[in-house]
C-alpha cells in the first residue's frame, strides 16, 4: 500500500470516526467543534504515527475501576462505567490510528470470586453494554467493527450468554476492525479447552477411519511400527483450538493502574509481544498513553520481528 | 487540460513535500525519543549506583523471602556474553535467604553455560563490602528453554490422548487444569510458579516463558545484560514486595 493510499484510507477512517463523534454531542456547537478540532489534531498524530510500523493486535487489561471508583467518590460501578466510555475512546484511537484487531480483558475466571452483589451488578452492566453496542447505530457498527467473545461463556449467566451471542451474530457481517472481548476467560482455561477440542478432533478422526476401514483392527493406522497415537497432538491444532485464533497474536498488551503481572490473560499468545503497563488507572487511559506504547513499539520493532521469526 | 495537468502536478507535489515533511516529523519524533530514555539510562545509572552502594537506606532492609521463585529471561543475543551471565548467577547466589533456599529459573543459556552455572550452584558466596548480604544459602537452579512452553503442552495433551482416549472410552473426559498440570509434570516440563520473572533484553516481554507458569507473576524488565548493574536487581526486588494481588 502506498503512502497516499494509506493517508486517503486514515483520513476516511478519522472522518467515520469524527462524525460518529458529532452526532454523539447534541447538537452542541462549542461541542462541535471541539470535537472536529480534537479530530483534526488526532489525525495530525496519526499520520505522523503511521510512518512508521503500526501494530496490528493491541490487547489491553482493564485494571483499575473500582479503585478509580473510590479515588473520586463515586457509587459503587460508576467506576466500571467511566471504564467503558474509556473503552470506547481507546476503540476509536485504534480504529483511527489503522489498528485492526483490539482485545480487551472484560471479565477473568477468577473475577467470579468477588462478592455475588458486585459479580452481579456487574454482568447486568455487561449486558446493557452489549445490547447498547450492538444497536444499529452504534459507534461499533458505524465503525464497521466485528465483535467476537472469547472464554467460556457456559459459565456466564444465560441472559448475558445470549447477548454475547445476538451481538457477534449482529456483527458478523462487520469487516473493518475486530474486537475480541475476553469474558469468562482465564489463559489457563482457553489452553485446557483447545487440548480438549484437540484431542477430541482426533479422536473423532480416527472413529470415521475405523468406519471407513473395512478390515478395521487399527491396521490401517500403524505406520513405520510406530502406534500412530503417539504424539498425534500437535502445536498446530492446540493453536488452532484456541478460543483467540480468530485474532494474530497480539504486538502489545496495555496494563492499566502500573501491575506488571499479564493475571492469567494471553500467556500462550504472548510470547514476543510488547508489555506496557501505565501508572494510570483505566478510566485514566488515555491518547497520550496510546501514543507513547505506539512509538515504544515502533523503537522495538525490529527486535520483536526478528524474535518472532527466530520462534 | 493544461489548466488540468497543472492542478495535478501541484497536488503531486504537495502530496511528495507532505510525505517528506510527515518523515521528518516521524524521524525528529523518535530522535527526541531516544535522547529522552538516554537520560532516563543515566539516571538510572547514577540511581542503581547509590543502591549498590548502600546509600539509599530504603533498599538496605529486603524482606528477600517474599520472592520464593524468581525467574530470569535472558534475550538468546544477549546471552552469549557468558562473562555477565555468570556475574548475574553469582549476584543471584549472593542474595538468597538465610533461612531458605530459593529456586532461580533461568531461560536463555546455552549447554555450555548452563553446565558452568550448575557448578556456581554448589558454591556458597560471601558478598563482601555490601550490605544486602552476609552469608548466603545454596540457591537451586532450573533452566527452561522454548521446548518448555509449547511444545511442552502439546507432549501434555498427547499423554492425555493415550490415556483418556486410546482406548474405547464410554464417557467422554473433561479436562481440567489439573489434568493439565499433572500432565505436564509427567512429561517433565512441570515446576513452579516464578513470583518475580526478570527480562534481561532491550525489550520488556517475556519470550515465550512457558505460559502455565506465568499466570500471576510480576514481570519486570531490567535492561540489556550488558549494562546490568546490581542495583538494578535489587530495585526490581524490592518494588516486588511491595505489590499486593487480589487474585480476583
Amino acid at each position: 500500500m502506498t503512502i497516499q493510499s494509506e493517508k486517503v484510507d486514515l483520513g476516511a477512517r478519522s472522518c467515520i470516526s469524527s462524525r460518529v463523534d458529532m452526532e454523539g454531542v447534541n447538537g452542541k456547537s462549542v461541542g462541535h467543534l471541539f470535537e472536529n478540532i480534537s479530530s483534526f489534531v488526532r489525525q495530525c498524530i496519526f499520520s505522523v504515527l503511521n510512518v512508521g510500523p503500526v501494530p496490528s493486535h493491541i490487547a489491553f487489561i482493564m485494571d483499575g475501576n473500582r479503585r478509580y471508583s473510590k479515588k473520586q467518590n463515586l457509587l459503587d460501578g460508576d467506576g466500571h462505567r467511566a471504564g467503558f466510555s474509556a473503552l470506547i475512546n481507546m476503540l476509536k484511537y485504534c480504529y483511527e490510528l489503522g489498528v485492526k484487531y483490539t482485545t480487551v480483558y472484560a471479565f477473568s475466571i477468577d473475577n467470579f470470586k468477588r462478592r455475588p452483589g458486585e459479580v452481579a451488578s456487574l454482568m447486568k452492566l455487561m449486558q446493557e453494554k452489549i445490547d447498547e453496542l450492538t444497536q444499529e447505530e452504534s459507534i461499533v457498527n458505524r465503525l464497521g467493527i466485528r465483535i467476537y467473545f472469547q472464554g467460556n461463556l457456559k459459565l456466564l449467566s444465560d441472559c448475558v450468554r445470549s447477548a454475547a451471542e445476538r451481538a457477534m451474530v449482529k456483527t458478523s457481517g462487520n469487516s473493518r476492525a475486530v474486537l475480541s472481548i475476553c469474558v469468562a476467560y482465564t489463559s489457563t482455561d482457553e489452553i485446557v479447552h483447545a487440548v480438549q477440542e484437540s484431542c477430541e478432533e482426533i479422536w473423532d478422526d480416527i472413529r470415521k477411519r475405523e468406519v471407513n476401514n473395512a478390515e478395521g483392527n487399527f491396521v490401517g493406522l500403524k505406520e513405520n511400527g510406530k502406534d500412530e497415537n503417539e504424539h498425534r497432538v500437535g502445536l498446530t491444532d492446540v493453536d488452532r483450538h484456541l478460543y483467540m485464533s480468530v485474532c494474530p497474536d497480539p504486538d502489545i498488551i496495555i496494563r492499566t493502574s502500573g501491575a506488571t503481572r499479564l493475571s492469567n490473560f494471553l500467556l500462550w499468545q504472548s510470547a514476543h509481544c510488547l508489555l506496557y503497563s501505565p501508572t494510570a488507572l483505566w478510566p485514566e487511559i488515555g491518547l497520550r498513553h496510546l501514543i507513547r506504547v505506539i512509538l515504544d513499539f515502533q523503537r522495538n520493532f525490529l527486535y520483536l520481528k526478528a524474535k518472532k521469526k527466530q520462534s | 487540460m493544461d489548466l488540468g495537468n497543472e492542478v495535478q502536478k501541484i497536488l503531486s507535489w504537495t502530496s511528495v513535500c507532505g510525505n517528506l515533511a510527515l518523515h521528518l516529523i516521524w524521524l525528529i519524533v523518535h530522535l527526541i525519543i531516544n535522547v529522552w530514555y538516554s537520560a532516563l539510562g543515566i539516571a538510572r545509572v547514577v540511581e542503581n549506583t547509590l543502591i549498590s552502594s548502600g546509600l539509599l537506606k530504603s533498599y538496605n532492609a529486603i524482606n528477600i523471602s517474599k520472592v520464593r521463585y524468581l525467574a530470569v529471561v535472558i534475550d538468546s543475543e544477549e546471552a552469549r556474553q557468558t562473562s555477565k551471565v555468570l556475574e548475574l548467577l553469582r549476584w543471584l547466589a549472593s542474595i538468597g535467604v538465610l533461612k531458605k533456599s530459593q529456586t532461580a529459573i533461568i531461560e536463555g543459556l546455552n549447554k555450555s553455560q548452563k553446565a558452568t552455572a550448575s557448578k556456581i550452584k554448589s558454591q556458597e558466596a560471601i558478598v563482601e563490602g555490601s550490605n544486602h548480604g552476609t552469608l548466603v544459602e545454596h540457591v537451586d537452579l532450573e533452566f527452561v528453554s522454548f521446548a518448555d512452553s509449547k511444545p511442552a503442552v502439546a507432549k501434555a495433551a498427547n499423554l492425555l490422548f493415550a490415556k483418556h482416549y486410546a482406548s474405547t472410552i464410554l464417557e467422554k473426559p473433561n479436562f481440567t487444569e489439573s489434568d493439565i498440570s499433572e500432565a505436564l509434570q509427567a512429561v517433565g516440563y512441570g515446576g513452579p510458579e516464578p513470583d518475580l520473572l526478570l527480562v534481561y533484553g532491550p525489550v520488556r516481554c517475556h519470550l515465550g516463558f512457558p505460559a502455565w507458569r506465568i499466570r500471576y507473576t510480576e514481570i519486570v524488565h531490567i535492561g540489556p545484560l550488558k549494562s546490568m548493574k546490581f542495583g538494578s536487581l535489587i530495585k526490581a526486588i524490592h518494588k516486588f514486595t511491595k505489590v499486593h494481588q487480589n487474585y480476583g
